[in-house]
């Protein structure tokens, strides 16, 4: 077979073999590894001095002392909540768990990726010896999970019964986790705010930003691009301002500053809800930004061909302009809140046991005096673990959505 | 206030100065529009423009580049403000009264030269998304006129399809499918064929020849003169922001009166 002729006469030379050492596993590593002398050696050494690290980094693991952070396993998870009320947010645990499910089932795509990480994570915490009581109920928020998701699948309950179910998880994360309101028979203990701590604070303390920071973001992005004098004056002095001073600031002032400005009798609201809405107003000026980059890239036809449809400004934003702009800075977004999520480690700082002050706590305990080299490392590259998995999973999530909000349009 | 032009030409222009005829005209004249006036800073852009287009009237506007002809078309359905002067859009004074506004753009549809369809959106979906939203049509019936109207624009199989996956003149066709779904009575036609490759200009006339055969009133800024030739009713020539010369096709390709007119022919045919 030296040539092919097709119907229109013409004859092409049959395409021919690569070079060995062009294709496959050799000509990869001759093409990345070993190009040329001085590529050799730099191979060589690395992997060298790859080899020396990880050898260094095993023996280490073998010997280091972990015994800190499975002593204090319900510190990291819930910090300072009281014992005796952990039944509160592991109920919590066990409705997120199945309306994650049902969702999952029902919208698929990106939440079942995102739900196969969960119901890893759990499987995980059932096996752990954590105790029976615990472990039973990791078991069935797993089983919860999967059931929801199988339900989800079948099931013909309208969506917005779902939606419903996130918008309510919010205000009842509140009340289950502060011991809500006392049900006659007294199930429940009341649990003022500033017991919560640990990953659980973590991630309350993220979610409740990214939830009010990002409608705030969209607001401040479309009325930095208003018309009106007032409304973009206002949108523009708001971000600058907020934009010029760094988080931990508006925290010691949320703090500090405060109470100086409400009347001596007022009750000041507690040190959570403080910190929350810093959290929220800081990061709600950077989002508006990153959403006002994308508002810049729809080219001004899109606006104009909603107009011309007749689309009123709520209906061209909601339905043609803000569903673009959102798409195209979905890795800048997911970027701030990764950095929203790391950021509540400051709340550690204003006196918060979130999971960087818990392990700044633990390393303190006297328990650990004698500890040869101390347990610095051990407790804070658990901590580094624990923070790693939750940014990794939204980057991941990011590229998923990306790719599904791509399909079809190339 | 038009440039004078011969009295032969004049024929079918029908702009009185006279009030009872202008009156009388009204129920027939869908598009009115006055003494109009447009500057962009201090460039004007659109100098004492009259122009009435009657019901299920093709009237083609044609002239050089920065001729005013796009931001003509633009100001009818207030893409575009004008400064001085009125239009009238089926008995609606075109004001600063949004309502009014709505209710022009509802009976105005809109074909642009960059098709302008919502990328995010399925074909079908784009032809829905404003029937359901502004003329709340339920879903089943706006899907329903969508299908229809691919159909009659031949390309149903692209229901599904997202925009940037269509070519140049499927995509234009789509776009006039969009426009059509909202049963306007005025539609605005703005180059619709000058970003498309020469092999695909000819599906979307073929559109638009169909739909002024079924009467729809047509203000259409092209540059396809065979198009004006065979479809228009009237053909308008501007320059300098303002009416050089309104003739029917035959008169206005065969006999041009100002010179303006006479040398922009020259230069394209």
């Amino acid at each position: 077979m030296t040539t092919q002729v097709d119907r229109s006469g013409w004859s092409a030379a049959a395409p021919q073999k690569p070079p060995i050492t062009q294709v496959g596993v050799l000509g990869w590593l001759h093409q990345n590894l070993f190009s040329s002398v001085g590529n050799s050696l730099l191979t060589v050494v690395t992997l060298l001095l790859l080899g020396w690290a990880l050898n260094g980094i095993a023996q280490w693991l073998l010997g280091a002392f972990w015994a800190p952070v499975w002593e204090n396993r319900k510190l990291f998870a819930a910090g300072p909540y009281p014992n005796e009320a952990l039944g509160q947010p592991q109920a919590l645990l066990l409705l997120l768990a199945l309306l994650f499910g049902l969702s999952a089932g029902r919208w698929g795509s990106l939440l079942r990726d995102v739900g196969i990480g969960l119901a890893a994570l759990l499987a995980v915490l059932t096996l752990l010896p954590l105790g029976m009581e615990t472990q039973l109920r990791m078991g069935i928020a797993l089983l919860l999970l999967l059931g929801g998701y199988v339900a989800g699948l079948r099931l013909p309950f309208p969506n917005r019964l779902l939606v419903g179910g996130w918008v309510a998880t919010l205000p009842l994360t509140f009340i289950v986790l502060s011991g809500g309101i006392a049900l006659p028979g007294q199930f429940t203990t009341a649990v003022p705010t500033n017991l919560w701590g640990g990953v659980m604070l973590t991630l309350l303390l993220t979610v409740v930003g990214i939830a009010f920071s990002f409608p705030l973001g969209v607001l401040l992005a479309l009325g930095r691009r208003s018309h009106l004098p007032v409304v973009k004056g206002f949108c523009i002095a708001y971000i600058e301002l907020i934009r010029g001073a760094p988080l931990i600031t508006l925290l010691f002032m949320s703090m500090v500053l405060l109470p100086l400005f409400l009347p001596a009798t007022a009750p000041s609201p507690p040190a959570l809800i403080r910190v929350m809405v810093a959290i929220t107003l800081f990061s709600a000026a950077y989002l508006a930004e990153t959403i006002r980059g994308g508002l810049q890239a729809i080219p001004s036809g899109q606006y104009e061909a909603a107009d011309a449809l007749g689309l009123g400004v709520v209906d061209k934003l909601r339905l043609v302009i803000l569903p673009q702009a959102l798409t195209k800075v979905i890795p800048a977004l997911v970027g701030q809140f990764i950095s929203l999520f790391k950021d509540t480690a400051l709340v550690a700082l204003v006196g918060l046991l979130d999971l960087l002050g818990v392990a700044k706590s633990v390393v303190q305990q006297p328990t650990w005096l004698g500890v040869p080299g101390g347990v610095t490392r051990e407790v804070y590259l658990f901590t580094a673990l624990i923070y790693f998995i939750f940014s990794f999973g939204m980057s991941f999530a990011s590229k998923r959505l990306e790719a599904n909000l791509n399909t079809g349009k190339r | 206030m038009l440039r004078p032009t011969h009295p032969r030409t004049r024929i079918t222009t029908e702009i009185s100065d006279n009030e009872n005829s202008a009156t009388e005209s009204i129920a027939n004249d869908i598009i009115v529009i006055r003494n109009v006036n447009k500057w962009y800073g201090t460039f004007q852009a659109l100098r004492n423009i009259n122009l009435t287009v009657k019901r299920q009237e093709v009237v083609v506007i044609i002239g050089p580049s920065g001729s005013g002809k796009s931001t003509l078309i633009r100001t009818i359905n207030r893409l575009e403000e004008h400064q001085s002067g009125d239009i009238i859009v089926d008995d609606i004074p075109l004001t600063h009264n949004v309502r009014n506004i709505e209710k022009i753009r509802m009976e105005t549809g809109m074909v642009f030269q960059q098709f302008n369809l919502f990328p995010h959106l399925t074909v079908l979906d784009n032809i829905t998304l404003a029937q359901i939203h502004v003329r709340k049509r339920r879903k089943p019936e706006a899907q329903a006129t969508a299908m229809e109207l691919l159909e009659r624009v031949g390309i149903p199989e692209q229901a599904g399809k997202f925009p940037a996956q269509l070519s140049g003149g499927q995509q234009q066709r789509v776009a006039i499918a969009r426009a059509l779904a909202m049963d306007p009575k005025i539609m605005l036609f703005d180059e619709p064929t000058s970003a498309l490759d020469p092999e695909m200009i000819r599906e979307v006339l073929d559109v638009m020849r169909e739909l002024a055969h079924t009467g729809m009133t047509m203000l259409v800024v092209t540059h396809e003169m065979g198009f004006a030739r065979e479809v228009a009713n009237r053909v308008v020539f501007m320059d300098g922001g303002e009416i050089v010369e309104i003739n029917t096709p035959d008169a206005f390709f065969t006999n041009p009166q100002q010179d303006r007119t006479k040398s922009f022919l020259q230069k394209i045919l």
